[in-house]
């Protein structure tokens, strides 16, 4: 380290090497919380999928056996697993664009020039982003009854709803409509901040070129747009493939593991303690999420 | 922006009269949308004060026919509101705290000191930025186990008590403050520690309040951990509690359920009422950057 700085002054050295070490002072706390709390267990997680490390081990946990890749090949050969798989992936395809639509038309929307209401058009369809999960889940739950809020509702329509959270084909889609509900608010605060960004003249320009609203939406706007929305799709994927809470108070992963997800598996398999087995299943969604992301960034690249 | 052009809007009636039936269906969907999503919390409160017998009457009710406090009573007297909302708030708080000191220090050492190994230490808090807590949730168990802290406050803490989403947003604001102006704190022979409370630490109120937003809301909402970790029921958080009466003997007692929704989203919707600038700022600031 101090090869090169031995021939430099003393005090300038000295001086160096005092900052350094006041630097670690500072940020020492942090390591030491965020070492043992955070990368010795996502380290440890990825060694325990290689292993067959289980809640009796626990009082020995050094004693284990090294299993290779036999947690994975258990995990892909598990047809509960790949079903888990179909769960997440539906839940992120259904969620995602629809959340991303909805957010957009609100966004453009309060950005439309309008001025009474704003801020509480915006606080209200934010509000449901700072509730907690499990207490809205109880009031979906409670909505989505059989006889609930929403069937009546569709009754006055003429509709009869089936029984949303008992039925294998519309259990997922309901939890999907809850999750878009959730998470409208932070695209559109996102999006909105994205907006102010466009440069007025631009707009400007266009108008005055003869383009009307539809067409400036279609060629200036949204093109404009498109890293934002991008950044906001990564940022609301983490949370739709860690699909978990909602399915656990509504539906319990049922019915028949319909709304099972692979956070939900990994809970599960944890509970009846296959630890290297769970850790596994968690490092595929762990892979799954860094895989989304890192495409999305390349994506996000490739528009500058 | 919006000065310069209403002028010009008086100015030309043609603009004027295209706006306003284009404003007449702006207002009206963001109307009808704005009940339908405030709805599900309208639905709680109404529910949360019917009877057993109401509140599962079909069709429903609208307006209670009987109101109703003994849902809320029942939380506050049978079933120990008062040691869940307890624990939610001392493990929030305590989190809070903890993130805004410990991710301020090292966001200061990121930003304005020289030292070997920064570039690894800030490349490591931006990659577990997005890792999720399923990931490590089973090794924190085991280490957590071994410690001999399941059931304690320092179980549902220690894991959260600093997160790289904060030292991210730390580091980013302190870095555009001058140099000049430590510089010159550090000529008058001002110590790190000084210049760090005395004139880092006061400039950084916003970044402060947003990561003591975010930290607070996510302690409070935070579910997967403090299921695994509390285990026994004098150390329920909220979101626990209610999660295990929702799906126990007590899965179709709405009333009960919805009262327990009322009493874990009103302290958040009170603070986001109140702050909602400073959240709104969060959301666009850790987004954006």
């Amino acid at each position: 380290m101090t090869v090169a700085a031995d021939h430099t002054r003393g005090p300038v050295r000295s001086r160096r090497r005092r900052q350094a070490l006041i630097a670690w002072m500072f940020a020492l706390p942090f390591v030491l919380v965020f070492g043992a709390f955070m990368v010795v267990p996502l380290v440890s997680s990825f060694g325990m999928s290689f292993t067959d490390l289980s809640a009796k081990d626990i009082p020995n946990p050094l004693a284990v056996n090294f299993v290779g890749l036999d947690q994975y090949a258990q995990l892909f050969g598990d047809t509960r697993f790949l079903n888990a798989l179909k769960v997440t992936g539906l839940f992120v395809v259904m969620g995602i664009p629809t959340t991303v639509a909805f957010a957009l038309v609100l966004a453009l929307a309060l950005s439309s020039g309008i001025t009474k209401f704003r801020s509480a058009f915006r606080v209200g369809f934010y509000a449901p982003v700072v509730t907690s999960i499990v207490a809205v889940s109880v009031v979906w739950r409670y909505l989505l009854q059989d006889d609930g809020l929403v069937n009546t509702a569709l009754g006055w329509v003429g509709i009869d709803g089936p029984a949303w959270l008992s039925s294998t084909t519309w259990a997922l889609p309901a939890l999907t409509g809850m999750a878009v509900w959730r998470h409208v608010g932070t695209l559109m605060v996102i999006f909105i901040a994205g907006l102010q960004g466009i440069p007025d003249d631009v707009q400007e320009a266009a108008k005055v070129d003869g383009a009307g609203p539809f067409r400036r939406l279609w060629s200036i706007t949204l093109p404009l747009l498109k890293p934002t929305i991008l950044l906001g799709v990564v940022l609301i994927s983490v949370s739709f493939l860690q699909f978990f809470e909602e399915a656990f108070v509504m539906t319990q992963g049922g019915p028949l593991d319909s709304t099972r997800s692979v956070a939900y598996y990994t809970y599960e398999k944890f509970g009846i303690g296959q630890y290297g087995l769970a850790s596994a299943a968690s490092y595929v969604l762990f892979a799954a999420i860094a895989l989304f992301s890192l495409l999305q960034f390349r994506l996000l690249r490739s528009q500058d | 922006m919006t000065m310069t052009r209403h002028p010009s809007v008086a100015a030309r009636p043609r603009t004027r009269r295209s706006m306003n039936p284009w404003k007449a269906v702006t207002y009206a969907v963001l109307v009808v949308g704005v009940v339908v999503w405030l709805l599900p919390f309208v639905w709680m409160l109404l529910g949360s004060v019917k009877t057993p017998g109401e509140v599962l009457q079909r069709p429903p009710t609208w307006w209670p026919h009987h109101f109703t406090l003994e849902n809320f009573r029942t939380w506050l007297t049978e079933l120990n509101f008062g040691q869940f909302f307890t624990n939610s708030m001392v493990v929030a708080l305590v989190t809070v705290l903890g993130n805004i000191l410990f991710c301020s220090m090292v966001g200061y050492a990121l930003a304005k000191l020289e030292f070997r190994g920064k570039k690894i230490l800030f490349g490591l808090v931006m990659v577990t930025l997005m890792v999720p807590g399923i990931v490590t949730f089973i090794p924190l168990f085991v280490i957590v186990s071994k410690l001999g802290l399941v059931n304690s406050y320092l179980a549902l803490i220690l894991p959260f008590l600093t997160q790289p989403i904060g030292v991210f947003l730390m580091r980013q604001f302190m870095s555009a403050i001058p140099d000049p102006l430590l510089e010159a704190a550090r000529i008058d022979g001002a110590g790190e520690l000084r210049i760090f409370f005395r004139i880092v630490l006061p400039l950084c109120g916003p970044p402060i309040a947003t990561l003591g937003i975010l930290t607070f809301l996510s302690s409070w909402n935070n579910f997967l951990w403090p299921l695994v970790a509390a285990q026994s029921e004098k150390m329920y958080t909220l979101p626990v509690a209610l999660s295990l009466y929702s799906t126990g003997e007590n899965a179709t007692n709405y009333g009960l359920l919805l009262a327990g929704s009322v009493l874990i989203i009103t302290p958040i919707v009170l603070l986001f009422v109140f702050l909602q600038r400073h959240f709104v700022q969060g959301i666009a600031t850790t987004g954006l950057k």
